[in-house]
């Protein structure tokens, strides 16, 4: 993997001690981490603070990092296991809030209006989707689906076996086409 | 539910196809020939796995499509990161001051040691000659 040499020079100058490097880091990631955080919470409270969580501990243990992977990959692991320490933690005091209003700000490239709008809309969908999926089915998802990361990974971020990783990930996949394109037959069972 | 039909002599149904589905739709290997017969045979399958391909495409859209944080996230996370800095700062000064305060008891009850083994040594040394 190619590793962008400017980020390499801040984190190599974060790990010095250069205080103005991190700072740099988390300027050009933070849009990135709130994103996915929103995305495993579902809410913006939440988001902000995983967020924060999660930058405080990649402060702590920037030495550990060691420069294999993107800063921004190093920093979804951490923030995909502070979310799960934060669901978990709501999970224990009150029901999940689950929220399916989204102001995702498309930044891809328009081609043509009528493939785009489409598109659009259909990411629309998938969001609202992924929003009423359980947090455990949700978290799997997104981290692999979304964000690409090793199944390994998110196992070990959410604590939990990387086969029991795949079975959620699979869950989450059929229930997220049956919402979307429901085949002959499902539409019926889902309404009874 | 989805009716189950079935094809070939493998006797594999829609059923058991569609649980195998969402595996294979990210280039997994379908280990069973029988489900690859059926999936090259069965039109319905064929639809639902183009169907998991267009919501695992979308998902990957869902990466550039990135939110735009509150303007109050950023000095939220830099405050938090200061308050860590200077906690780790203090951390560290009270730390060499405990290093510096224990070398020097310990300085002190060398030399205080030192002092006695002389002067035992010299006590001794005046007895002899006396």
């Amino acid at each position: 993997m190619v590793i962008d040499s400017e980020e390499a020079r801040l984190v190599a100058a974060a790990k010095a001690g250069d205080m103005s490097a991190f700072t740099a880091l988390v300027e050009a990631t933070q849009a990135d981490v709130y994103t996915l955080a929103y995305r495993l919470t579902g809410n913006e409270d939440d988001a902000r603070d995983v967020a924060q969580e999660a930058y405080l501990r990649a402060f702590k243990s920037l030495k550990r990092f060691r420069g294999d992977a993107r800063f921004s990959t190093w920093m979804y692991r951490i923030t995909a296991n502070c979310a799960s320490t934060q669901l978990s933690r709501r999970s224990k005091g009150r029901h999940e809030e689950l929220s399916d209003d989204d102001n995702v700000l498309d930044e891809r490239p328009e081609s043509d209006p009528e493939i785009m709008a489409e598109a659009g809309v259909l990411r629309d969908r998938v969001t609202a989707a992924l929003a009423d999926l359980p947090p455990i089915l949700r978290a799997v998802v997104v981290l692999r689906d979304v964000y690409d990361l090793p199944h390994d990974a998110i196992a070990s971020e959410l604590g939990i076996t990387e086969s029991a990783a795949k079975v959620r990930l699979h869950r989450a996949r059929r229930k997220l086409r049956e919402r979307l394109f429901p085949m002959p037959g499902e539409e019926k069972a889902r309404a009874v | 539910m989805r009716s189950s039909r079935f094809f070939g002599s493998g006797g594999v149904s829609c059923d058991d196809v569609a649980a195998a589905l969402p595996a294979v739709v990210d280039g997994g290997e379908i280990a069973d020939i029988e489900v690859q017969r059926h999936i090259a045979a069965c039109l319905r399958c064929q639809a639902e796995l183009v169907q998991y391909r267009k919501v695992l495409r979308t998902l990957h859209q869902l990466r550039t499509a990135v939110l735009e944080p509150n303007p109050g996230l950023l000095p939220g996370i830099l405050a938090s990161l200061e308050a860590a800095g200077e906690r780790r700062a203090m951390h560290h000064l009270l730390n060499g001051r405990r290093v510096a305060y224990v070398g020097g008891i310990a300085a002190a009850t060398a030399a205080g040691a030192a002092g006695a083994i002389l002067a035992t040594r010299a006590r001794r040394r005046v007895r002899l000659a006396s």
